[in-house]
């Protein structure tokens, strides 16, 4: 595995080398999103939201807590329904995204509450992000035999190979409930990736890790857009994580989008700067 | 010491992916096997087969089906009753209008029946959720009620709605025996049950699952809610159908749409519930339960009533036997709500420690 | 025209009865998030209670005036269905905090069968009579307007009247005392609830207290009209498709939707049974219910679930 950008011992926190490689490697517009505004009731979650994420790079969105980063995803995966606006991925624009639809189309996410199964081992977890590629229906299932069995094997080397890539080996068979946070986080993301997306939505994948795990997720996402080309937009609070590892930066705030541009430019950005650390008086 | 997992390495993903992985698993699988089809029926008492066997093996089966929809898809359902029914009255009315119709294509002809009911009415769980849903499929069990009381079509136009079926064989083996009977059920128990453990642990069955823990993110996933809920319906209400069927040609020989009522339903519920969701093996361990303690009870409670010098009349045994069973189910979710399988699964972590404590 | 006014009048009449039992789920419900599939079973306990007193006190005491025997009655069958909510509290409830909806239900289930057992062991399983001297004659009304005038049911009217009345009492309840805010606290977010000191326990058996009562009124008038026997217990099942109708949470929803739920059975039962053959009120409250859960999955005025991932 490669590794393009390796942290430094003082940890994430370090000013990012000059990227051509950056301009090189990300192509055209590949998700664009255009005036989505989303209200429940009388709270706007949204307001007239516009940015675009290009094929190949790793798009940060930040916000003070409440901004609407998650909602914004939601509306992407199609679990919110905005009122206003369309999202169009690869040309094809759509006022409503259905989220079946979404997962077809390549769009995979991991979840901020995790929605694993915590009964179940974490290769049955990794394995239900094989779904969509699972083409035998259910008598041959029912029955096991022949071209069943033979595609569920297929399937399990695919995910072998990712739990392999996450280095989860040990925990395969361990029910996913009795893991620590930070290897659920890791389960959740292989399922996503089983998908084997175009397109990466990561709601917050670093929450509650320490210095060490938040070291290694950035290394997995980094790997996965450099291996698999997958586009990674993460919703992140870890300022050294997103100044480190992403190419552009949306900044909400109160569901509204105060600054879009690359990390130097954003932090800079007097706004930006108000809506977090506020304003002296 | 005796139940280990201790120099049983897995080379390939068949071998890793088998239903009991651990060999002292298929042994005690075999064992159970051996006992069922040939030590039971060698020993037990015609007694024994009407009112304890033939019933725990049908009641096992319908709460396989029952489990299915509940258990591993998480839809609430109280009208199981009516999928039972549907069922019995669809295998009646093949093997009876139809002149030369085998036993067991008749049987299987009646649970397409209940496919057919159970996905009309397993319809709303596409829009509705939880205790919605659970009071809507009520709607299935009183319009089964209705159905096959009023429409005369469906019992041969029989004034009391009252029907039944004699003679039945398969392959020319007639079934009239307690043990005949026992082991005719006993086969489709094992040969359903197979095929539900396979599909439950294969794709549908992750889809199913999705669909009970994560149900709004389970289509961001790439599951397909509706296939997912309706095969979850049309496979639960197939083998609750073929119970209903065998209930009613094996079990009763004659019945009446009442058989199938509102009782039933909440009686399947129960044997679920105690037995574990979300496990092949509780149903079993539920339908044992609930077909056994009314059983033990009415032994038992006069028994126990005379030890006090105290007669009690049979009303007063059913009264008795309805306060004890409402106060064991409680007391049995109160102490254990994941049901007998998860006192099963505890078990068996323990065994794997014997004699070490931990 | 005049026989479908008073078929209507007859379904709003009904249907106020059945609000009155789906008024206990959704007090329960709205307090604890216990659906009470019990309430059937307590409708009948209370009104066999009652009834049983009304013979027995008589009987003990010699008094045979039947306004004292029957008031008294209902007094000791109140304060029975109070004992029998801080059991369920105690014994039940307590144990089974933050369960799954679906084992809640199954244990509410095993208290109906437990309640049914113990009814019938203390109070009998025969037929009894409820004699709150409720006029049993109908009236005929609107003779000038409509030709033979509106036939209607005198018992059905008062019942409704007393219905409508416990409903103003509770909402006067909720409303302006101490309790019943702290009630509509619980209701709204138990965690807030219990950290501003309200003691939810204690609240839990307030309201199955009230829906105790709820279910006495019930059994009363219920009991009047069809006697006291064990399929009153089945009574609960008429009452489901007005509480999903109405919404699991809401008061208003199950006045609403006994209303409806009643209007429609009445009319399905005179109009489209005889084409069908009959028979078909029960299943037809159901569908009716379903139908509008397609439109609006959380009943008319149930609260939207919005699900955060």
């Amino acid at each position: 595995m490669k590794i393009m950008r390796e942290p430094t011992h003082s940890g994430i926190t370090a000013a990012p080398a000059a990227d051509a490689s950056t301009d090189r490697r990300t192509g055209d517009v590949i998700l664009d999103v255009r005036n989505i505004s989303l209200a429940f009731g009388g709270v706007k979650a949204l307001t007239d939201i516009s940015f675009d994420v290009r094929e190949h790079e790793v798009r940060a969105i930040i916000g003070p807590n409440g901004a609407g980063k998650s909602s914004m995803l939601n509306c992407i995966n199609g679990v919110y329904q905005p009122q206003q606006g369309s999202i169009t991925f690869r040309g094809k624009t759509f006022a409503h995204m259905r989220s079946r639809q979404v997962a077809e189309m390549g769009i995979a996410r991991t979840f901020q509450n995790l929605a694993l199964f915590k009964g179940m081992s974490v290769l049955d977890n990794i394995m239900t992000g094989r779904n969509l590629h699972i083409r035998s229906n259910l008598f041959l299932q029912a029955l096991r035999i022949g071209p069943a069995e033979r595609e569920e094997i297929r399937h399990r080397e695919v995910v072998e190979r990712l739990i392999d890539f996450l280095e989860i080996q040990a925990y395969r068979k361990t029910p996913v409930g009795q893991l620590p946070y930070g290897l659920q986080k890791r389960v959740d993301l292989g399922r996503a990736l089983a998908m084997e997306p175009q397109v990466l939505l990561l709601d917050e994948p670093m929450a509650g890790m320490n210095l060490e795990e938040k070291q290694d997720m950035c290394r997995f996402i980094l790997d996965v857009n450099a291996e698999f080309g997958t586009t990674v937009v993460l919703i992140e609070h870890d300022m050294g994580v997103v100044m480190d590892i992403s190419d552009r930066v949306v900044v909400l705030d109160y569901g509204k989008k105060i600054g879009d541009g690359s990390p130097d430019e954003v932090r800079s950005n007097p706004e930006v700067i108000r809506a977090y650390l506020g304003t002296s008086h | 010491m005796l139940y280990r997992e201790n120099g049983q390495f897995k080379t390939s993903y068949r071998s890793d992916q088998q239903i009991f992985p651990i060999r002292q698993d298929r042994w005690a699988l075999l064992a159970i096997l051996l006992v069922a089809f040939v030590v039971v029926p060698a020993f037990a008492s015609d007694y024994m087969f009407r009112a304890i066997l033939i019933p725990f093996v049908i009641m096992a089966l319908a709460a396989l089906g029952v489990n299915i929809l509940v258990g591993y898809c998480g839809q609430i359902s109280l009208g199981s009753g009516a999928f039972m029914a549907v069922g019995a009255y669809g295998a009646y009315n093949f093997f009876v209008r139809i002149p030369g119709m085998p036993l067991i294509p008749a049987l299987i002809l009646g649970g397409l029946c209940a496919t057919v009911f159970g996905i009309l009415f397993g319809l709303p769980s596409l829009r509705v959720r939880g205790l919605y849903l659970a009071v809507a499929t009520l709607a299935a069990q009183f319009f089964a009620d209705w159905m096959f009381l009023r429409i005369k079509w469906f019992t041969m136009d029989t004034p009391s709605g009252s029907v039944s079926v004699s003679n039945l064989q398969v392959f020319g083996l007639p079934i009239e025996s307690a043990t005949s009977k026992y082991l005719f059920c006993l086969g489709m128990l094992v040969v359903v049950a197979l095929l539900a453990k396979n599909l439950v642990r294969s794709a549908i069955g992750r889809e199913w699952m999705a669909i009970r823990d994560m149900d709004v993110a389970a289509a961001v996933i790439g599951i397909r809610p509706m296939y997912a809920k309706l095969s979850a319906f049309a496979v639960s209400s197939f083998i609750i159908g073929v119970a209903g069927a065998l209930w009613a040609f094996v079990y009763l020989g004659a019945w009446e749409p009442a058989a199938f009522s509102v009782d039933m339903s909440f009686r399947l519920l129960f044997m679920v519930i105690i037995g574990g969701l979300g496990s092949i093996m509780g149903g079993f361990f539920g339908a044992a339960f609930i077909v056994v303690l009314p059983i033990f009870l009415n032994q038992f409670l006069p028994w126990f009533a005379a030890l006090f010098g105290i007669a009690i009349s049979t009303a007063g045994v059913s009264h008795a036997e309805l306060m004890i069973f409402g106060a064991l189910i409680v007391w049995f979710l109160i102490v254990e709500p994941h049901g007998l399988a998860k006192l099963w699964s505890t078990g068996k972590q323990k065994l794997r420690l014997w004699p070490f404590p931990h | 025209m005049g026989f479908f006014l008073e078929t209507l009048l007859g379904g709003l009449m009904t249907g106020m009865l059945y609000s009155l039992v789906a008024l206990g789920f959704v007090l329960i419900f709205k307090a604890s998030g216990v659906f009470n599939f019990a309430q059937g079973a307590m409708v009948l306990f209370a009104a066999l209670a009652m009834a049983r007193f009304a013979e027995w006190i008589p009987a003990w005491t010699g008094i045979t005036n039947p306004v004292f025997a029957n008031g008294a009655a209902f007094i000791i069958a109140g304060a029975i269905m109070f004992g029998v909510a801080w059991l369920v509290e105690r014994l039940v409830l307590r144990h089974l905090v933050n369960q799954e909806a679906a084992t809640l239900l199954m244990a509410t289930l095993g208290i109906t069968y437990f309640l049914e057992g113990v009814g019938q062991t203390f109070f009998g399983s025969n037929i009894y009579k409820i004699d709150v001297g409720m006029p049993k004659d109908p009236v005929i009304a609107f003779e000038s307007t409509f030709q033979g005038g509106i036939l209607i049911n005198k018992e059905d009217l008062i019942a409704a009247i007393i219905a409508a009345a416990l409903v103003a009492l509770l909402s006067v309840f909720f409303q302006k005392t101490s309790t019943g805010r702290a009630l509509r606290a619980v209701a709204d977010d138990h965690q807030a609830a219990q950290s501003i000191g309200i003691p939810l326990n204690r609240m839990w058996v307030v309201v199955w207290c009230v829906a105790g009562v709820v279910a006495l009124v019930a059994g009363m008038i219920w009991g009047s009209k069809l006697g006291v026997q064990f399929s009153l217990s089945t009574v609960a099942l008429r009452a489901l498709p007005v509480v999903i109708l109405g919404g699991l949470t809401s008061v208003p929803g199950a006045i609403l939707g006994g209303l409806i739920i009643g209007v429609g059975e009445k009319l399905s039962e005179v109009y489209i049974g005889p084409l069908v053959g009959g028979g078909i009120e029960i299943w037809f409250a159901y569908v009716l219910a379903l139908a509008f859960l397609l439109v609006r999955p959380q009943g008319l005025f149930g609260e939207k679930i919005i699900d955060r991932v």
